[in-house]
């Protein structure tokens, strides 16, 4: 049956045109294809994987950044600590140092006040004692101031002197 | 774009209902010069090959294609088919040359062998397809040169994932490791069968993979490439089959040579036979309404055949896959590695 007989003409017609369709394509359609292809899912992978390794590294980041901010709080707590300590330190010194001064000055204030003190006592006696010299020069003088007083005082001293 | 690709899936179907009223025009139209309407030789009219392309009745209604013969006799020689014709669409004898029943014999030898290399309906329909093939799939490999990088777009988007598809379904699983040796010949097979199969399907086109010469060739490639890619193990296996007792021998070995060839057999009566089977269908059940000169049978197998024909789409992407994947496997038992 013709319908089942392949045609010796449409064998050779087809097997040309397969051929050189295959050659073709192959050459410039397939090769190009298949190789873009390949590109492209390759650098979809890479894109994947570069996503999925800065999502990680992203991960790290934050870690580090908590660790960071972590370290920096104890950091900010240790320096403020450090910091109040040394105030207070520093307060205290200054506290004793004037409470040291302040000694010191009433200590000065009391030597000085004695050594015046002293002064003025010497000075109190010293003018006492010139008033009692003038006092006692008044006296004399008003004792002796008749010629017989003076006699009189004069033979008592004589009497007292005769005693060697 | 997308209402583009939607129709080129539809179109083939719409087209083909198309051709099978104007097929039948031309049908009613040799019925009412008084002749009986004959169903069988209108189908296989429109199955088979020809020398001329016929379109619709009247005067510009048929296309001659050239007639290309080589005869011991006379040589190499050229001419239109529309020498064979006379006005009244007789067929009349042309040189030394007699057109018998489709087949050009010589006048004066009828048993002599005549080499018929014409360009015919079939032929026509084969360079229309391999021109099909290289535009789209040139215009869809410059869109992967321009950037492999890019998403796809356009043509390249929607064949992209057959290409994918043939590449991650048919050849890895089939062939294995070295599948990237026989993937171009994978896809340009798929798709020259696709494509020949849905083109077969529009109005007034030939039957290109429906043709048992067609389907052959293809099939004698897969036979060609399986057996020169063929490993020793293959070989080993068919001409000693191991594990087999001696005397089993004797009956296997015949057996596995004979498998061979049966290969490319199937892969041939496989394809022409769905393909042609589908059109033969379709084709009677157009007939139908001119045997009964019904409209209820007209409405009714109308219905019937717009469904056969979306079957037929089916058919078209099936049978390319099938005949891809079987020419994979035949590959793959070749030249796989054993332990």
């Amino acid at each position: 049956m013709d319908l089942l007989t392949p045609g010796s003409g449409l064998i050779i017609w087809q097997a040309i045109i397969f051929l050189l369709l295959l050659v073709l394509l192959r050459k410039l359609a397939w090769k190009p294809i298949i190789q873009s292809l390949k590109i492209r899912e390759e650098s979809i992978q890479e894109a994947l994987d570069s996503a999925e390794k800065a999502k990680e590294e992203m991960a790290q980041l934050q870690a580090d950044n908590k660790k960071l901010l972590e370290e920096a709080r104890q950091e900010r707590e240790t320096i403020l600590k450090e910091a109040r300590t040394v105030a207070n330190n520093i307060k205290d010194e200054a506290k004793q140092e004037a409470a040291k001064q302040t000694e010191k000055m009433i200590e000065d204030a009391k030597n000085a006040i004695n050594t015046e003190k002293q002064a003025a006592l010497s000075e109190v006696k010293s003018q006492v004692a010139e008033l009692s010299l003038q006092v006692a020069e008044k006296l004399l003088r008003n004792e002796l101031k008749d010629e017989k007083a003076q006699q009189a005082l004069i033979a008592d001293f004589i009497k007292d002197v005769k005693l060697n | 774009m997308s209402t583009g690709r939607f129709n080129t899936s539809f179109l083939p179907s719409i087209l083909a209902i198309l051709l099978t009223f104007m097929s039948f025009a031309g049908a009613q139209a040799a019925s009412g010069e008084g002749e009986e309407f004959n169903a069988s030789e209108v189908i296989l009219h429109h199955v088979m090959d020809d020398h001329i392309w016929h379109f619709f009745d009247g005067h510009y209604g048929t296309l001659y294609l050239p007639v290309i013969v080589y005869t011991e006799a006379h040589g190499l020689d050229i001419f239109s088919s529309s020498n064979f014709y006379d006005e009244a669409h007789k067929v009349v004898p042309y040189k030394h040359y007699v057109l018998d029943h489709g087949h050009i014999q010589l006048a004066d030898a009828p048993e002599a062998y005549v080499l018929d290399v014409s360009i015919t309906k079939t032929v026509l329909m084969l360079f229309i397809n391999a021109a099909f093939l290289l535009i789209i799939f040139l215009s869809v490999s410059k869109a992967y040169k321009a950037g492999a990088k890019k998403a796809p777009k356009g043509l390249q988007s929607f064949f992209e994932p057959i290409i994918l598809f043939i590449r991650d379904e048919i050849a890895k699983p089939n062939i294995g490791a070295h599948y990237e040796k026989f993937l171009p010949f994978l896809l340009t097979l798929f798709f020259f069968i696709l494509f020949g199969n849905l083109l077969g399907l529009l109005p007034g086109a030939a039957n290109l993979t429906g043709n048992i010469a067609v389907t052959l060739v293809l099939a004698l490639f897969t036979f060609v490439i399986t057996n020169v890619s063929g490993n020793k193990h293959y070989w080993k296996h068919i001409f000693w089959t191991p594990g087999v007792p001696l005397p089993l021998k004797f009956i296997i070995v015949p057996v596995e040579i004979l498998g061979i060839f049966t290969k490319p057999f199937s892969l041939t009566v496989r394809l022409f036979v769905a393909i042609t089977a589908g059109h033969i269908v379709m084709l009677a059940l157009i007939s139908l309404v001119f045997i009964f000169h019904s409209y209820y049978v007209g409405i009714g197998s109308t219905i019937i055949v717009l469904f056969i024909n979306l079957i037929e789409l089916l058919v078209a992407a099936i049978q390319a896959y099938v005949f891809t994947m079987f020419s994979a496997l035949y590959i793959g038992l070749a030249t796989e590695d054993h332990h």
